[in-house]
């Protein structure tokens, strides 16, 4: 009997991951299919799901009008550089605060955190005043690094979180053996916590990827990368949901198929430490 | 993790690149992505070829976007864009500030005295024009012609407020989801407040008296904003409170609406076949008046401006004399037909036989020629502007007291609620600003 109740509560919970799944799923699917209809048919009221002509003509205006490739290319180069960069910094200081915490780690990460409560805003003049007189507007090297120092914090909370499982006594261990400082960070700790920096990598290209408020800010022609490529579909004043559709999916065809295919590591590094 | 090291010198190596440096001039235009502005893009070949030593850039945003990306840049003089999408709102702003180049060396040919007095009186600061209008537009009714008649009405060419209440109720049938009137609901500077101001004026309100004042306080505010709330409770769309152009139109095309008072370029869509299931029952008249001299429609033109200080000023005119010239509206009817001219600039496309037969054309230049935007309401203002206030503080307080219309019209605060509570914020920001004391 109690083997029927827990089947049941296996089912019902099943059944609530695929519609809670399928509820998160949803708008992106209707972004899909919106993108495959005509102007007339993306607002027609009842909607159609999936009896209307399709058309390729969307992506094709899309196409015509915007250089994909450049955009797509700045948002590669954006995401990869700003969260290597991220790493590179975020390592070594994750390392000490988890393997050599001073009186007040806590609260230089606690402080860290709360750069990330200002709403973004509140700084764009100051910060755009500094990009113009260094000559960063409109620059990749200027998005890599404000993306960078955005998300920092992030980094280095999840590498703390990560290193914090690692037993300390092997990297005491290693320096018994006489490994440096640099060796102990690049041959025993990294290796161990190599699924924990993938997902952290994972996660900061796709919040890079999706970052929308400075890489519209800061960009104007040359280093616009696929955010400003969805906000040039945009418009309050012209119903074009279909064409803002196909070049939504153009934009986040990309950062889906990544996530699709490393689901696996980016769900192992999210809940890694979080049962004890 | 010499892998690791590797992929970033990569991406770093990538990210440092610097581009090669081109040979010809480069104008980098930030614009609108609207049907008008999207068909300059496209021809803009003609434009190059005449001028082979200038290479466009452009930079194609949402409007509110494109309004925040702009004002930052030109602001912080950070120099980004040589040529600028701007409304009439900014302009009379920008160009006190000092922040725009006149427009006062344009050649003959250009014929500035052709634009309409109307649209060139908004982008003109002491005689000086400090933006080239690319489009203007207003207000009007657009309303379904098999509609009206159904309910034995027939639509004056210059309808009063109290005609169209009484052909909302006539022609709103819910049970077949067929609404008298759709109007903007959606809070917002340029949303709601847009519709409501104008609206205002042809019921005598106003913004400010002479000293600064707010007025919501007045009979004259009072008398808008419950004739509003009545009028959509009775015959408006459920849900309206959350709706703007986009929405309107697409209920309007899908033939849920029977009249829609809103911008005069929505004319264009509602006509054309393709979209819109009404195209050939749609008819036009002017905005609304309760004989008290002042219709409620507004005015509006998309502008080219250039941003003091940019490096190719010579060569963003030669592009602002090409995209706004005569010449310019002859080539977008050889190429796409006259319905697709940008309207609302010049005195000679409304002389053109051709164009006088688009069926909007009429009802867009007397809507525009109706606004004035130096006197916009019965009593005088000391503001420009006829559905907005021309002073830095308007967009945060019109979007403030929208908030407070909005809810109204959601039923949360009633109209006394809402006009007091816009007459307390607006009192209070014009303090803090220094208009009052």
């Amino acid at each position: 009997m109690a083997r029927a109740v827990s089947t049941r509560r296996q089912v019902a919970v099943s059944i609530l991951a695929w519609v809670v799944a399928l509820a998160i799923f949803f708008p992106i699917l209707w972004t899909v299919l919106t993108s495959f209809k005509t102007e007339a048919e993306a607002i027609a009221s009842p909607p159609s799901f999936l009896f209307f002509d399709w058309t390729l003509e969307n992506y094709g205006e899309v196409q015509e009008r915007s250089d994909y490739f450049r955009h797509f290319m700045n948002s590669v180069v954006i995401s990869l550089g700003s969260t290597l960069l991220g790493l590179l910094i975020a390592i070594p200081a994750a390392w000490s605060m988890a393997f050599v915490p001073a009186k007040r780690t806590k609260d230089v990460l606690m402080w860290m955190l709360s750069t990330k409560m200002l709403p973004p805003v509140g700084v764009l003049i100051p910060i755009y005043l500094m990009f113009r007189d260094l000559g960063l507007l409109d620059t990749r090297t200027g998005l890599v690094i404000v993306l960078t120092l955005i998300n920092l914090p992030i980094i280095i909370w999840m590498l703390y979180t990560y290193f914090k499982e690692i037993p300390g006594e092997i990297l005491e261990a290693a320096r018994m053996d006489g490994a440096t400082l640099w060796s102990e960070i690049v041959h025993v700790l990294t290796p161990m916590a190599v699924p924990g920096i993938a997902s952290t990598l994972l996660l900061n290209v796709i919040l890079a990827w999706n970052e929308a408020f400075w890489t519209l800010n800061l960009t104007a022609a040359k280093a616009a990368p696929l955010t400003a490529f969805i906000a040039s579909y945009s418009s309050p004043e012209g119903l074009f949901y279909a064409k803002l559709s196909a070049a939504s999916t153009m934009a986040i065809a990309p950062i889906l198929i990544i996530g699709w295919f490393s689901q696996k590591q980016l769900v192992r590094g999210l809940t890694f430490g979080a049962v004890k | 993790m010499k892998k690791l090291i590797t992929a970033f010198a990569g991406a770093s190596a990538l990210a440092f690149s610097v581009s090669a440096p081109a040979l010809a001039e480069t104008l980098t235009i930030a614009t609108v992505n609207n049907g008008d502005m999207i068909r300059m893009q496209k021809l803009a070949d003609d434009f190059t070829a005449k001028n082979p030593d200038i290479d466009l850039e452009w930079v194609v945003l949402e409007e509110n976007v494109l309004r925040q990306r702009v004002t930052t840049d030109i602001a912080t003089k950070g120099g980004q864009y040589d040529i600028m999408t701007i409304g009439t709102y900014e302009v009379p702003i920008w160009g006190k500030q000092g922040w725009l180049v006149a427009l006062d060396d344009l050649p003959e040919s250009y014929d500035v005295d052709d634009l309409l007095p109307a649209i060139r009186g908004g982008l003109t600061i002491d005689g000086s024009l400090y933006a080239a209008p690319f489009y203007g537009e207003s207000s009007m009714v657009m309303y379904r012609k098999d509609l009206m008649e159904k309910a034995g009405l027939e639509m004056p060419e210059a309808p009063t407020w109290d005609f169209i209440a009484e052909a909302a109720k006539a022609m709103t049938d819910k049970d077949n989801e067929i609404y008298g009137v759709c109007l903007r609901g959606k809070a917002g500077w340029g949303e709601n407040m847009a519709f409501l101001t104008a609206a205002s004026n042809s019921f005598g309100a106003r913004w400010f008296d002479m000293d600064w004042k707010p007025q919501f306080d007045t009979d004259a505010w009072k008398n808008t904003l419950t004739f509003y709330l009545d009028l959509m409770e009775e015959a408006g769309p459920p849900g309206a409170s959350s709706n703007g152009f986009n929405e309107n139109l697409a209920l309007f095309q899908s033939g849920k609406c029977g009249m829609w008072i809103d911008a005069t370029v929505a004319a264009s869509f509602v006509t054309d076949p393709e979209n819109s299931t009404v195209a050939d029952k749609v008819g036009f008249a002017l905005a609304p008046d309760n004989g008290l001299g002042k219709r409620g429609n507004w005015l509006w033109a998309w502008s080219l401006g250039i941003p003091a200080g940019t490096d190719s000023e010579a060569s963003a005119k030669k592009f602002i004399d090409w995209a706004t010239s005569k010449e310019y509206l002859a080539l977008v009817a050889e190429k796409e037909g006259w319905a697709s001219v940008p309207p609302g600039t010049r005195t000679s496309l409304y002389e053109n036989p051709e164009y006088a037969k688009i069926p909007f054309a009429k009802m867009t230049l007397e809507s525009i020629n109706s606004a004035d935007p130096q006197n916009p309401t019965v009593e005088p203002v000391p503001y420009v502007g006829v559905q907005f206030v021309a002073i830095p503080e308007f967009q945060g307080l019109g979007t403030a007291v929208g908030q407070q219309f909005s809810a109204a019209l959601a039923g949360n605060i009633t109209a006394e609620q809402a006009l007091q509570n816009a007459q307390r914020l607006t009192e209070r920001e014009m303090q803090k600003a220094g208009y009052i004391k």
